[in-house]
């Protein structure tokens, strides 16, 4: 790693990451380093930063390097991080923190999370609903993945465990409001 | 006992079989689920990554709208990832978020109603005991690890979880059908929810894991009561034998499934038929007294 003038990062860093911290109401001063996130971390195995040091990475000022790790897309939010920690400090909410913080910024260190996200939020805004048919052709076709999951239409049709034609609500109107709300509020911070 | 319902779009597709064998259970003990009327998705994890406020207001909705059609009735929440939402939701919509969700949602929502998962439905005393009661086809024999995945129990503070580390409800409910449960390490472990769709080969490993330890504690089956899960732990086993050269036989219930196949539910009726991982042997062997290989 390069050799990085850490006063100066901090400084000019230190508002952008007070802010992404204390949108999730966390104290980033609490961690001790202890790497109790790490230890229980199901997904740490595959992580280029452990939880440990992502949040060491926003002590030091290192927003850069926070924003283009992998780990906060690798992170399932199973929340053993934030329920383990001795001192409180929300883990989880810190990655996700991160993870939308680089996806505004158009930062995508992993371009299939990114799409999952965005098309299974796509059946919701137009039917109100999620629809797994929509989301997975939307998914396959953008992540070039064409044939994933295909094995499993059979049985999946065969069980009526799949729809056709998605489930809708009735007042779509108010949900599409409800999401347009919520991307103008978000742009907002 | 009368509940609010928020099903979740997956009791409609993958989890068809929770939606029978829960419907199957209700009526068996006298408890009814009233469907709240127009819900949405409750954005499950791409709500809450995309953003805070998409996180909160999607299943804040649906409170609004339980609160406006039965004020003051408990919502019952059978999937573990709207049933965390949910949570979240309600904490938002009874603290200083309150103003901010009712803008988002255009309707006014207090966050007056209780949530409720299946387990703790079924845990109330009346229904644990009409459960007992029903049960014609005992399990007694059946060794199963419960599995609770992560959103039940984690961040208690969400949850109110008081053992986190290791939950007993859906256990409690388990002996109830005559069925054992093991004690294996895994019961919270995460399966890799969503994930198996974007990242296959850094999810694989958990569901492996998941299995070895359940096989290793002396389990048969696994139970489980969120739709998610179930989709990855029956769905997947096939692909994880062949990835890790295993012979994993774990079918998976839902827990509705087995309460409802010891009440004497057939295997179609309630679902067990149309699981990926063949689920009516172990089940007919066990009614039919026979010895379970």
């Amino acid at each position: 790693m390069a050799e990085k003038n850490l006063s100066s990062l901090s400084a000019a860093n230190a508002v952008r990451i007070e802010a992404l911290a204390d949108s999730i109401g966390a104290k980033l001063h609490e961690c001790y380093q202890c790497g109790k996130c790490t230890a229980g971390c199901p997904m740490a195995g595959s992580m280029d930063l452990m939880p440990r040091q992502v949040i060491r990475h926003l002590q030091l000022g290192l927003l850069d390097e926070a924003l283009h790790s992998r780990a906060p897309w690798i992170c399932a939010t199973c929340y053993t991080c934030s329920a383990r920690c001795p001192h409180d400090v929300p883990i989880s909410e810190l990655m996700e923190a991160v993870r939308q913080q680089a996806e505004r910024a158009g930062i995508r260190p992993i371009r299939r999370s990114h799409l999952f996200t965005k098309y299974f939020l796509l059946p919701l805004k137009w039917f109100g609903k999620n629809h797994e048919l929509t989301l997975t052709m939307f998914y396959n076709l953008a992540s070039g993945r064409v044939l994933q999951h295909f094995s499993y239409l059979p049985a999946m049709l065969k069980g009526s465990k799949l729809k056709i034609f998605p489930a809708r609500v009735k007042n779509r109107e108010a949900v599409r409001r409800l999401m347009e709300n919520c991307e103008r509020e978000a742009e907002r911070i | 006992m009368k509940y609010s319902y928020f099903p979740g779009c997956g009791m409609e597709a993958t989890g068809i079989e929770y939606a029978k064998s829960l419907a199957f259970v209700n009526r068996a003990i006298g408890v009814e689920f009233i469907e709240i009327d127009d819900w949405n998705c409750c954005g499950a994890t791409a709500g809450h990554s995309t953003s805070h406020e998409l996180g909160m207001a999607l299943p804040a909705r649906n409170l609004a709208l339980s609160e406006q059609q039965r004020p003051g009735m408990p919502i019952v929440v059978p999937c573990a990832s709207c049933y965390s939402r949910m949570k979240y939701a309600l904490q938002a919509a009874q603290g200083s978020e309150n103003e901010k969700l009712s803008r988002l949602i255009g309707m006014p929502v207090s966050g007056a109603a209780e949530i409720v998962s299946i387990m703790e439905a079924y845990s109330d005393p009346v229904a644990a005991e009409a459960i007992k009661a029903a049960i014609k086809k005992p399990l007694d024999g059946l060794k199963v690890a419960c599995y609770y995945g992560c959103l039940y129990t984690r961040p208690p503070k969400v949850t109110g979880m008081e053992n986190c580390e290791d939950p007993q409800a859906m256990d409690e409910l388990v002996r109830l059908t005559g069925a054992a449960c093991v004690d294996w390490a895994f019961k919270t472990e995460c399966c890799g929810a969503g994930h198996h769709v974007d990242l296959p080969a850094e999810s694989k490993p958990l569901l492996y894991k998941i299995y070895k330890n359940a096989r290793a504690n002396g389990a048969q089956a696994i139970i489980t009561a969120c739709p998610m899960c179930m989709m990855n732990l029956d769905m997947r086993q096939g692909a994880v034998n062949m990835a890790y050269g295993e012979d994993f036989d774990l079918p998976v219930y839902f827990l509705t499934e087995l309460l409802a196949v010891a009440m004497g539910a057939g295997f179609g009726e309630c679902g067990v038929a149309t699981h990926f991982h063949p689920a009516k042997k172990l089940l007919q062997n066990l009614i039919n007294n026979k010895e379970v290989v």
